[in-house]
This record gives structure tokens, sequence and C-alpha cells, in this order.
């Protein structure tokens, strides 16, 4: 395979060096940054700073994954940050007298409920799904602060384990955060790689006439698809409001859909559709944190950091643009 | 020729004998009636909630009062929106509108303080159009898709008003002596300068939409590009312009937003993209493209701040009752806009 590479034209070889580099091209920025934070970074590789950053991104990268089946769909939810807002509005109210199991089930079925409502509005009415869902962003948190009121602190053991605390033995202690999100990152894998429905949401994405022609049940995929997504939100909802141990909706998931957006487009998801990475989404939402913490570390002023970001967003995607076409 | 006339007679007969078949209701009366309907809907609506303000409210609520803090308090959602209904209707979106007003109101304030009056109006103007410049190029140019562009620009621009500003920590002041603030300000016989700018910047705005080529070019372009390519229409120069001309607007809102309120706040205008988009599509315009019109926009806008002030009067219902409100009013906005159309289509 190689010598072919080799004894091809120089034009061919450099055209497959290309595409081999935009196909791979957010572990090679990422491994670029690790390479330059190694060199430059003072403390950098200790286990303390990794396992900081892993956390830090715990949330984003669960959005992500929600986001990343959806845009695969050719659609978009601008509602995840507001589901998140929504989960932290609930737990302070289902705490007392209840088994802390409750107050999850009851954020994640608020959450599968906004999503029912962004599907039904993209799948069966036809709605544009960022109009939808642009719907639900506004609605949903202003529910969440209505619902909530001002900050509500609480002590609960149960979440103060799921915010910050550690499992398994003691020589390899792992915080319980990354731990849900690296299951998690495990379920959307195998959706989207070993189930029908994975098959079935990237074919809509892909061509929705030909998947109604074809038979697939369109609607009831893409339901599927956003009441996942917005499940994921409230976990991940959940999993922040334990870290602050307050509900905090007028905060929390602030933005993050752009974020998570982010992180999916220049993980290689292209916005049309028909195709879903999720190794990709993941490891660009740890780019895009890495960039900002390394930014930081370098004593570059938080808003010069942002405007940096969005060049390399754009740059990144340029980059894979053609791909997308292909 | 003959056999070609037929084709086509054939062709124009056959829907008759459809709407025949279909039975006496006419469908093709029921298609107009929709039509109308979702071309009046706005205005209906905005009818509706002011005669509900005066019912409910009375006085408080009709006085000129009320209706200068309504159309005030929207003049940047206004002029923000006439230019997102130009990009939607051609079938594009633009995110950074509200990162671009902090742009704009941020350098209008630093020009005037540091620099001179003819500054802090060109400064701005140059800046914003550059970014929507920027936005248009790479969308037409590079191909890229609109709302990834313009939510990297979002990010691009709110930093730059950061940074400008020190992180918000130095927000500069416009120079109150500086005869700039008549922009915010100002009065022209009892009117405010800002209210007559952002009508005539519709007036001017509905003009070009419906009375010029570039106007029908962007039509078209919304309607369907690849056959805007092969029409010949100049669809690169069209989009690269209509971002220019949105970056445009949003700084040209910053400029009014800073002279009235005498500050470069650089974190004015978030989430203004939202209810510019909300203000679009409750004016009928469709975020497919292809068509809208200024004139729904406008009525989107007034209905927005209607809708608050009504809350606000109520005096029991907080700001989040408000969004809340909004979110709700949106939807149902967008799901009857479908039933209408899909009316329409059948």
């Amino acid at each position: 395979m190689s010598e072919v590479a080799v004894s091809a034209p120089r034009t061919r070889s450099g055209a497959e060096a290309l595409a081999w580099l935009r196909e791979r091209g957010v572990y090679v920025a990422l491994t670029l940054l690790v390479l330059f934070n190694l060199a430059f970074t003072a403390n950098f590789a200790t286990l303390g700073s990794v396992r900081l950053n892993l956390i830090q991104v715990t949330p984003i990268v669960i959005v992500s994954l929600g986001m990343a089946m959806v845009i695969g769909t050719e659609g978009i939810d601008l509602s995840v940050g507001s589901v998140m807002a929504l989960s932290s509005a609930l737990i302070p109210i289902y705490l007392v007298g209840y088994n802390p199991w409750v107050s999850v089930g009851i954020c994640i079925l608020a959450g599968a409920a906004v999503g029912l409502v962004n599907g039904f509005m993209v799948a069966v009415l036809g709605i544009q799904p960022i109009i939808a869902t642009l719907g639900t962003l506004v609605a949903v948190r202003a529910l969440a602060q209505v619902i909530a009121g001002r900050l509500k602190e609480f002590f609960e053991p149960f979440y103060r384990l799921i915010g910050s605390g550690n499992v398994g033995p003691s020589f390899a202690r792992v915080s319980l955060r990354i731990l849900i999100m690296l299951v998690l990152i495990a379920v959307v894998t195998v959706i989207v790689r070993r189930t029908a429905f994975g098959r079935r949401l990237v074919a809509i994405g892909g061509n929705r006439e030909a998947s109604v022609l074809a038979g697939l049940p369109v609607r009831n995929t893409l339901i599927a698809v956003y009441v996942l997504c917005a499940v994921l939100a409230s976990i991940a909802g959940i999993l922040e409001t334990a870290r602050s141990g307050a509900g905090i909706p007028g905060k929390i998931g602030l933005d993050l859909e752009l974020s998570a957006i982010t992180a999916v487009v220049v993980g290689g998801t292209a916005l049309s559709g028909g195709r879903v990475k999720v190794m990709g989404t993941v490891f660009a939402a740890l780019f895009l944190l890495l960039l900002e913490a390394t930014l930081t570390r370098q004593n570059v002023p938080p808003a010069a950091t942002a405007m940096i970001q969005a060049t390399i967003i754009v740059a990144a995607v340029y980059f894979q643009r053609e791909r997308g076409t292909r | 020729m003959s056999a070609e006339d037929v084709v086509s007679a054939a062709a124009t007969t056959e829907p008759s004998a459809d709407h025949a078949v279909a039975g006496s209701a006419g469908p093709d009366r029921g298609d107009r009636v929709a039509a109308t309907i979702q071309r009046l809907a706005p205005f209906v609506v905005l009818a509706i909630t002011v005669v509900y303000g005066a019912i409910a409210y009375g006085g408080n609520f009709m006085s000129a009062a009320t209706f200068r803090i309504i159309a005030e308090g929207r003049v940047s959602l206004a002029l923000v929106a006439v230019g997102m209904t130009f990009v939607i209707i051609s079938g594009g979106i633009d995110l950074s509108v509200g990162s671009v007003l902090a742009v704009g109101a941020v350098l209008t304030a630093y020009c005037s303080l540091h620099y001179n009056p003819v500054a802090a109006i060109a400064v701005p103007m140059i800046v914003c159009s550059a970014i929507g410049l920027v936005n248009g190029v790479l969308i037409a140019k590079a191909k890229m898709a609109p709302f990834i562009v313009t939510l990297s620009s979002l990010l691009f621009a709110r930093g730059l008003a950061l940074y400008i500003t020190d992180n918000a920590t130095k927000v500069p002041n416009v120079r109150s002596d500086s005869g700039i603030t008549n922009l915010g300000q100002g009065k022209i016989s009892g009117v405010p300068v800002q209210i007559l700018l952002t009508i005539a910047v519709f007036m001017v705005s509905a003009l070009i939409l419906n009375r010029t080529r570039s106007g029908q070019s962007v039509f078209a372009l919304g309607g369907s590009e690849d056959a805007a390519v092969l029409m010949g229409l100049p669809v690169a120069r069209t989009k690269i312009l209509l971002y220019t001309a949105s970056g445009l607007l949003a700084g040209l809102a910053g400029m009014i937003t800073a002279t009235r309120s005498l500050a470069g706040d650089p974190l004015l205008g978030k989430s203004l993209e939202l209810q510019a988009i909300a203000a679009v599509v409750i004016g009928g315009t469709l975020l497919t493209g292809g068509s809208g019109t200024m004139s729904g926009t406008l009525a989107g806008v007034l209905l927005l701040g209607v809708i608050s002030n009504l809350i606000t009067q109520n005096g029991h219902l907080t700001e989040n009752h408000q969004q809340l409100v909004l979110g709700f009013f949106l939807i149902a906005v967008v799901i009857v806009q479908k039933l209408l159309s899909r009316r329409r289509r059948k």
C-alpha cells in the first residue's frame, strides 16, 4: 500500500496525504497541542492536571454525543443547554423526602419530554430543527427559572458522590463523572455503529427522501434521536448540578449548545448530515477545552482566547470542507 | 411546434381538471385564503395584542409614552432583523449579529473618547462591515455552512469587543459633548432620530428587496441556489453583499445603542440573534428561504415589544415569564405557519 503511494506521481501522494490528514485532523491537532504543552507548560503531564481537564470536559462531551446524532440526521438541537437548566431546577425540588434516584428519574423524564416535543415538531410537523429547538431553548430555560426561582443549595451525599466522588479500588480511584462519561461514550458508539437504529439515523441524514421511500420508520427514528439527545443533556445537567451543589437554572448549560455544535463539527460530522463521528466529537471537545486551557496557561487574555478559538474553528471546518461534499 | 402547444395546453388544463374533481369547495380559493392568512397573520396578531392591551390596561398601555418605550426599546432588534430578513430569504443565517452589535457599540464609544466624532462613526461601520464581509466570503467563496461560519464570528466578535475593553474592565464612555449623541438621543420635531433612522432603513430595505434586481436575486437565491447559478445570477456577489449589509446594520444598531446609553458595553446584544430570528420567522419569512417580507419582520419586532410590555404591565410576572411566553409563542407561530403552508401545497 505504501509502495503504491510512493511510486505514484507526487501530486497524487500529496492528495492522499491531505485526505489522510483530513480524516484524522482532530487527532493530529490534539497530538500537536499535547506535545506543545509537554514542552512549554509546566506541570502539564501531572495526573491532577489531566484529571481536571477530563472533569471539565464531561458535560460538553455528554451533550455533544447527543448533538452528534442529531446533526447526523441533518438536524440540530439548540435546546440542550436549557434542558440542563431544567435538570438543575428540578433536582432541589425532589430531594426532600424522596430517594435521590427519584430526582434523577424526574430529570431524565423531563428531558425526554422536551426531546419528544422537539422530535414531534421536527419529524411530524416538519418544522426546521433550528427554529423548533430555538423555541424550546427559550421556553425551557424560562420554565426552569420559573420553577426554581432563586439559587437553591443542597447537601445530599448521593449528589456529592456523582458530582465529585471517586469509585474503584484504592490503587485506581476514578472520578465517577469520568466513568459515567466513558460509559455514555461507549453506549453511543454502540448505538451508532452496531444497531439498526444507528444505521437508520445516518441514512435519514444522508438522504431523507430515499429513507422514506425505502420504508424506514423515519418519523419514529427522528423522534427517538431528539429524545436521546435531550436525555443525554439532562444527564449532563444532573452532573453539573451535582458538582456545583446547587440548582442554578440561570447559569447551568448557558451557551453550551454552541460549544457542543462546535465540538461536533470540528470532530468531522458535517452539518449536512449523513455521518456521525462519535470519537471525533469526543476528541474535538477535548481539543477545544485543552486549547482554551493552554492559551490561559500561556497568559493569553480570555478575550483574545475567544478570537483565537473562533479562527481555529473556521480553519478546522475549512480544512474538512471537501470531505463533507464528497 | 403544435405538439408542444398541445403538451403545454394539457399541462395548463391539468390542474384545473384536478380542481374540478376535488369538488366545489375549490382548493384554489382555500390556497388563496391560506396564503392571505399567512401574509397578514403577524399584523392581525399585532392588532389583537394591542387591542387586548388597550382593554386590559387602558390608558396605562394606550399612551404615547408606552408606544415610544416599545419602539425605542426595539430599535437595535429592528435594525438587526432587517439584515437577518435579507439573509434568511437568501437561504442563509447570521448568528453573529449580537456580537457585532457589541463591537459597534464598543468602537463607537472608544473612538469618540480617544479620537473624534468622525472616527466614532466611520470605524465601527468599517469594522462591522468587514466582519460581515468575511462571513460572506467564507460562505460564498469557500462554500462553508452559514451556521458554522457565523457561529465562529459570534465568538470572534464577542472576543474582540471584550479585548478592546480589557475584558469589560474598561468600558469606554461616549463623549456627551461630541455631536454623535444626537444619533441615540436627538429628536427631529419631537420624533427620536433613532426611530426615524430605523423607519428609513426599513423603507429602503423593502424597496431594495421588492423593486430591484438585487432584491429579486435574493429571492431567487433562496428559492433554489442551483437554479440561480444556472440563470447566471451573481450568486457569490449577492451573498457577500447580504452578509456585509447584515454586519453593517448590526454595527449601526451598536452605534445607536452606545450613543443612547453613552457607554460601549461589550456584553450588549447577547442572544440578540435568536430574538432577531424569532422576529423574522414570526413575521412570516420562511427559514427555508425564498420567501418573506420586510413589513412582516417589522410586525414581528413590534409584536415582541408589545408582548414584553404587556407582561411588564401585569406586574406579577417576571422576566422569566416573559421568556416563557415568548418561547411558546414562537413555537405556536411556527406550527401554525407550517400547517398553513402545508394547506397551500395540497
